[in-house]
């Protein structure tokens, strides 16, 4: 079932998303949400969507069971999306004429007549959850406690307005519904009432946190934002310090600092905060510092659009900073694997030395879903400084290239970083020899990088013929989309959430392929080229968008359809 | 031979009569003075001549980028709280390239000095002007001489109410040691602003001239007047040396942060709380 409302920003739709979803999930439904808004902070036209459901549920789907306009030019972007199936409910006023013929199923329900009474249009979208809450029979106490919880800090008075207002909504549900209208039997369970409800903001910052971080510095920039507030309001707790730079250049730099100092040091930005901060990632490189950089994508070039989605900075976050060194990059297609690529990323980055990328974006980081449980026992906690002697050498050469990492207060000896190349104490060379010494010990720290990269995960049947590849927060939408299309029995997905440097398995993966299909949110196909780069295979076929909305299953199902009914001698390689 | 003397010799690569030998001198004179034990103390700089100072001392230090010297000193004070910290460059990494970080350091106040060699000219890029160059100066780049007006950073120090603002002559060693130890025990910000001859590069603003144009504040001088400061800091004529102002009311960056209100302990000590992450895990059941 998927609930589509959608009005004007500053309408409280947040509030909205925020209690249905713990609400239906309390009630035993599975849930999902995601919002799509504009870059303002009042008017023009946003929306969400809430799926509820008897299984997981993952993605954004184009296909919409009931609307809701709370606004006279609410339904405007959404004419492709409603089908003759989907319920309009809500406001004669606010629905399209062209869907009031009679042919259409429309549940009029006079919400502005409603929050008048219930002291005024602010009411509108909670006469809403009270509807809603009646229609799939959510307990009326815990439709109350939920509004309770989110809306305390309104004061009593108007927290009691809202409380009568979503009893006026729940009343009016009764009955609403005509026999044959959206049908609303969803088994519910009682195992998802006690799930864990969240979006990948939260999983990435709680990675974080188990990831032994201590120390956050960040500029403000969507969708990255978020993460910052993360550890804002778990500073006390965590003993984690946090702080707001003048800008990214100090951000990263401060960061960067903070680990030579002994911290954990995490940025969270997005592509154009990280163009800041790039001469500090090949300052990382050079001192051969641990940093963990979390990139939030969203559509570039430059502003772009910054409230929406992309997939498009894996060149930038590979290709970026002067010079040659090691990186990492992660790519989390899951809430389960944002929490534990954010841990793994401090382990990665304290152990070889190197700056690790954690790429997520926007669609990854604002959709909300419940998953069963977050696995702690596996949290990191370990260290990797030494405690110094007095002849203590920071670039000490090694077989592995990664020297023992001292800190300055911890120990007998002095700890020298240089962004000039340096010897092995630490100090300015121009010696060719040593400068090749240095270049090659920080290139081998790649060979253990690859001996512990994470292997990409094979969905479907073992023999496949063809094989669907993507990355990142791709995953749930290319699942559906396959579930959709029916063709479980020879065609099998490949996901990475590791995307450099590539596991080894990658290749013998593509290579038992017939067919080969990648799925990305860009317009130029990047991991396929760097999965070419890597391993000289070609993909026979791409889907690509780049609108600034996710991958939706509906996307996923058409193009492969399409594809595979085609004659295979006629496609283009990407 | 003090404790922040090596004990083999070193190459320094500044030209022989530069006035960084006697910077060098004075700072390691006046940690010497402060029995500073060198385990602790981390020099922070950027890029330049200056920005080699480190380099030539037995200490810790985080040689980092050009104009970025004052985020990392924020942060490894901040991360450690036990060091001391010494921000030393050049006027053009902090004045030019790290314009903004000068600012918003001195609105932070962490507890650090920043020693800032100011020889009015880019020297290690030979002899281009600096934020500092006086107008008039000609250079392979500025060929019709300097046209801006010079940055004047112990005014934009003081408008920013900044909590230690000195200026010292490198020529004088005794008073410059003297003004570093002074802001090396001020707790917070203390920005030192040395005039420093450049003997290659810049044939103007010589020791002779550095002399003639600058003048100690004495005894009746009180630092802690603001617009007396800023008086100072902007009269025409010779320079004015010495702590220029002093606001001791200030807090401190690292003090005031929410991760050491029920924990001391520097980060390289802390591990991950369990019960934190359980209680956060929880919090999302319901």
């Amino acid at each position: 079932m998927s609930i589509v409302f959608s009005g004007q920003a500053g309408q409280g739709l947040q509030t909205l998303e925020a209690i249905l979803t713990r609400m239906f999930k309390r009630s035993g439904y599975n849930v999902f949400s995601y919002s799509e808004y504009m870059s303002r902070i009042r008017g023009g036209n946003n929306s969400t969507q809430v799926r509820i459901s008897s299984r997981r549920v993952f993605c954004y789907t184009r296909r919409i069971d009931i609307f809701v306009p709370l606004h006279q030019d609410a339904m405007e972007r959404f004419h492709d999306r409603i089908t003759p199936e989907t319920v309009i409910l809500g406001e004669r006023s606010f629905i399209d004429k062209r869907y009031l013929d009679g042919h259409h199923p429309v549940l009029e329900v006079p919400i502005n007549d409603l929050a008048r009474e219930a002291g005024g249009p602010v009411y509108a979208n909670t006469i809403v959850l009270g509807i809603l809450a009646g229609l799939f029979y959510v307990d009326k106490g815990l439709m109350d406690d939920e509004i309770r919880m989110i809306l305390s800090g309104l004061g009593e008075e108007r927290l009691q307005k809202n409380l009568a207002a979503a009893a006026t909504g729940y009343e009016r549900s009764k009955g609403l519904l005509k026999p044959g209208q959206a049908s609303v039997s969803i088994e519910r369970t009682d195992e998802v009432k006690h799930e864990i409800l969240t979006d990948g903001i939260n999983v990435v910052g709680l990675g974080g946190l188990a990831g032994g971080c201590t120390f956050v510095s960040a500029y403000p920039m969507s969708p990255s934002t978020g993460v910052l507030v993360f550890f804002t309001k778990k500073a006390e707790g965590s003993g984690v310090v946090v702080e707001q730079a003048e800008d990214e250049i100090s951000a990263i730099n401060m960061a960067i600092g903070s680990w030579y100092a002994g911290g954990r040091g995490l940025v969270t930005t997005s592509g154009g905060g990280y163009a800041l901060m790039v001469e500090a990632l090949s300052l990382a490189g050079c001192i051969e510092s641990p940093l963990v950089i979390h990139l939030g994508q969203r559509p570039g070039p430059a502003t772009g659009l910054p409230t929406r989605t992309e997939q498009a900075d894996l060149n930038f976050a590979l290709y970026s900073g002067h010079g040659e060194f090691p990186r990492v990059i992660l790519a989390p297609g899951t809430h389960e694997q944002g929490f534990s690529l954010m841990r793994h990323a401090f382990y990665l980055a304290d152990k070889y030395q190197v700056p690790v990328f954690v790429l997520t974006d926007q669609y990854f980081l604002e959709r909300r879903y419940n998953i069963p449980d977050i696995n702690l026992d596996t949290v990191y906690d370990q260290r990797f400084v030494i405690k110094t002697d007095r002849d203590y050498r920071r670039y000490a050469l090694t077989g592995s290239g990664v020297s023992p990492r001292g800190i300055p207060g911890f120990g007998e000896g002095r700890v020298r970083v240089d962004s000039d190349e340096h010897t092995e104490d630490g100090f300015i060379t121009e010696s060719f020899s040593v400068r090749t010494d240095m270049v090659n010990k920080r290139l081998r720290k790649l060979d253990g990088l690859r001996k512990e990269a994470i292997a990409p995960e094979l969905f479907g049947p073992g023999d496949y013929r063809n094989l669907v590849v993507c990355w990142g927060s791709s995953l749930h939408a290319v699942q559906e989309g396959l579930d959709m299309l029916g063709r479980a029995d020879d065609t099998a997905i490949l996901h990475f959430s590791q995307v450099y440097p590539l596991h080894p398995s990658a290749s013998d993966f593509l290579e038992k392929a017939h067919r080969k299909i990648i799925v990305e949110s860009n317009a130029t196909s990047q991991f396929a080229r760097l999965i070419r780069s890597e391993t000289g295979i070609v993909f026979d076929d791409k889907i690509l968008k780049f609108s600034g909305l996710p991958l939706m299953p509906e996307d996923i199902c058409e193009s492969l359809s399409d594809m595979l009914e085609k004659k295979e001698t006629t496609h283009g390689r990407v | 031979m003090g404790v922040y003397d090596f004990e083999h010799a070193i190459d320094i690569a500044w030209c022989p009569g530069c006035g960084n030998f006697r910077i060098l001198k004075s700072v390691k004179d006046a940690l010497e003075e402060l029995e500073l034990d060198p385990r602790i103390v981390v020099f922070v700089s950027g890029i330049g001549q200056a920005a080699k100072t480190p380099q030539y001392m037995d200490v810790h230090y985080f040689n980092g980028l050009h104009g970025r010297t004052l985020p990392a000193a924020t942060a490894i004070k901040a991360s450690n709280r036990g060091l001391t910290v010494i921000a030393e460059s050049g006027d053009g990494d902090m004045y030019g390239e790290g314009g903004n970080h000068f600012m918003h350091a001195i609105r932070r106040n962490p507890d650090i000095t920043n020693i800032v060699h100011n020889n009015m000219v880019y020297a290690l890029t030979k002899g281009q002007a600096s934020p500092t160059t006086r107008q008039g100066f000609v250079t392979p780049v500025q060929t019709q001489g300097v046209t801006e007006e010079p940055f004047n950073p112990i005014a934009v120090a003081i408008a920013l109410d900044a909590s230690f603002v000195a200026r010292a002559f490198a020529g004088d060693a005794r008073q410059t040691t003297d003004i570093i130890k002074k802001a090396v025990t001020h707790k917070g910000y203390a920005l030192v602003d040395i005039f420093q001859p450049c003997v290659t590069y810049n044939k103007v603003n010589t020791y002779a001239w550095f002399k003639e144009n600058t003048y100690y504040l004495d005894d009746t001088y009180d630092p802690s007047d603001r617009e007396a400061a800023f008086r100072k800091a902007t009269e025409p004529g010779r320079f004015p040396l010495g702590v220029i102002y002093l606001n001791r009311n200030k807090s401190v960056f690292e003090e005031t942060l929410i991760a050491y209100r029920h924990d001391d302990r520097p980060l390289y000590q802390r591990t991950v709380d369990m019960g934190v992450l359980k209680d956060l895990v929880d919090s999302m059941r319901t």
